[in-house]
């Protein structure tokens, strides 16, 4: 099914896992390219968490995932950045998105302060995901957009090889997911990066989506937008109005 | 020593520091305050204050233990159960079995009978009766120096663990997709947290050390707007209570971990009116 690929990728090779007797993924083969934007798809419980615990090595697994430059030869460490659906911490707690940046970036506890120099990243960090001006804002008082942003300046720093996103079903607006998904598009070109979305839009889907996979326990259908929503296989489960969103 | 009491009796006027037990009292307290307001503000974000609890109640168990296996020093009973203890309750609660609420009951509960148990027997519970309202004024030289060393390796640690800690308690799933050892993370603050209430709890006392721990951060949590506020408020109200504390108790002769608390509870408290002025 799948053949040979001019970009480097991160390649899955047959990814099942297995938990107290039943199968959560089975088979699960596909390429993540560099430079483009992978859409996974599915119902709700189709395992599409699951493939990303998986990828992030978080849950047990068989198969392979390999990481292969443009000739095909392995390159030894992958590097995954996560920006995870929700974040379920307490909202009360005082900490400033530049803590909790710093924290993750820095050396210096964050209790002790933030270091200019570190000031500094956190802000370049922010301004990089167009949310510049939000350092001083608690995180629990964060809207889910700007949430949303703070995480994926914290998945992109160190710079990965493969993002990977798990896209909020509620708590953002469309227009708000429009610009994200915009500056998406725009990291996967200057960064050359390869980016997996788990997408709950499918409108949104169709637009920004350079390859689309449909996950139903293993892979049901793969290809550009075009060819997948167009698929007998989409049909069986999404029905036939494709502009219908599994929310 | 002689030196440090001769410093202190120049800066401090007051009556009631003739006394080198209050001298010594006075020590303890800005050893154990700083090292309890700092953790706290972590067990207060990582909602661990019913956690620590049971931690102080465990000290029975230890002591009572220590009795049993004929161990001399008590301190170090407490410490070893102590220790296992926290890693024990820190086991179970990340393999999911419970609701960490019900967990941490069982535990807490089991301690305190089992402490009973063996303290009690044949009703010679009223030679223990101090651990539970802890004794300040019978610091030595010594056990200030464990507090000394007890504060050094808190610190060190705190700085060394803290943001990953920080990290684990807004997201573990997204703190282990950057590599921290978040099991390792959390079960090595609790035991931290252990060895800091069992350095403590002689002093403070079983039914009020874990007060000590969650008040001043909580009020701190009340006032901050971030990470260095929390620390810096917890710290300073903690240390400001102990100090009052201590001195109120010596003029109006009253148990001096009871005063410490209650002054606490009374920033505490102003904390929660200048939140709700400030909302």
């Amino acid at each position: 099914m799948l053949h040979h690929c001019d970009l480097c990728h991160i390649d899955l090779d047959r990814i099942t896992v297995r938990r107290g007797g039943q199968v959560l993924l089975q088979d699960v083969s596909m390429h993540i390219h560099c430079g483009q934007l992978t859409v996974l798809i599915g119902q709700n419980g189709a395992g599409k968490t699951t493939l990303i615990r998986a990828l992030l090595g978080q849950i047990p697994h068989t198969g392979i995932i390999r990481h292969v430059d443009s000739r095909g030869l392995d390159i030894p460490h992958l590097r995954t950045g996560y920006v995870p659906q929700v974040l379920q911490f307490d909202r009360e707690m005082p900490l400033t998105v530049q803590d909790y940046l710093a924290a993750a970036v820095s050396r210096r506890p964050v209790w002790a302060g933030v270091s200019k120099q570190t000031k500094e990243k956190v802000s370049r960090m922010l301004r990089d995901v167009d949310a510049a001006g939000l350092e001083n804002r608690l995180l629990g008082r964060c809207s889910g957009g700007e949430l949303q942003r703070v995480l994926l300046a914290l998945a992109l720093e160190p710079a990965p090889d493969l993002l990977v996103l798990d896209e909020p079903v509620s708590g953002i607006d469309r227009n708000g997911l429009r610009m994200f998904l915009e500056t998406l598009t725009d990291l996967r070109t200057t960064r050359h990066m390869a980016i997996l979305l788990v997408s709950h839009d499918l409108r949104f889907v169709r637009e920004y989506a350079d390859h689309v996979v449909l996950l139903e326990k293993s892979v049901l259908t793969q290809g550009t937008p075009g060819e997948v929503f167009s698929s007998p296989e989409f049909s069986a489960v999404f029905g036939t109005g494709d502009e219908e969103e599994d929310d | 020593m002689e030196g440090i009491y001769s410093i202190m009796e120049a800066i401090l006027p007051q009556d009631a520091f003739r006394f080198d037990f209050m001298k010594n009292a006075l020590l303890a307290v800005l050893l154990l305050t700083p090292m309890l307001g700092l953790l706290g503000t972590m067990a207060v974000n990582h909602q661990m204050a019913f956690f620590s609890d049971a931690l102080g109640h465990s000290a029975l168990t230890g002591i009572g233990l220590g009795i049993v296996l004929g161990l001399r020093n008590d301190l170090l009973a407490m410490l070893v159960f102590g220790v296992v203890w926290a890693v024990m309750i820190c086991l179970i609660k990340q393999s999911g079995s419970a609701s960490a609420d019900t967990i941490i009951s069982v535990f807490s509960s089991t301690s305190v009978a089992a402490g009973l148990l063996i303290l009690a027997r044949g009703g010679q519970f009223a030679k223990y009766s101090s651990l539970l309202i802890g004794d300040i004024l019978a610091v030595s030289p010594q056990d200030l120096l464990y507090l000394l060393l007890a504060l050094a390796v808190t610190l060190s640690l705190w700085i060394v663990l803290y943001n990953a800690l920080l990290m684990t308690s807004v997201d573990p799933m997204l703190a282990r997709s950057r590599g921290i050892a978040t099991r390792a993370i959390e079960c090595g603050f609790v035991v931290l947290v252990a060895l800091a209430v069992m350095l403590s709890i002689r002093w403070v006392g079983v039914m009020l050390i874990n007060a000590l721990l969650i008040l001043p951060a909580a009020a701190g949590r009340n006032l901050a707007k971030n990470s260095r506020q929390h620390a810096a408020w917890s710290v300073g109200i903690a240390m400001v209570s102990g100090i009052a504390g201590l001195i109120l108790s010596y003029y109006l002769d009253t148990s001096a971990g009871a005063t410490i608390v209650l002054a606490a509870a009374l920033f505490y408290a102003a904390s929660l009116a200048v939140r709700g002025i400030r909302k």
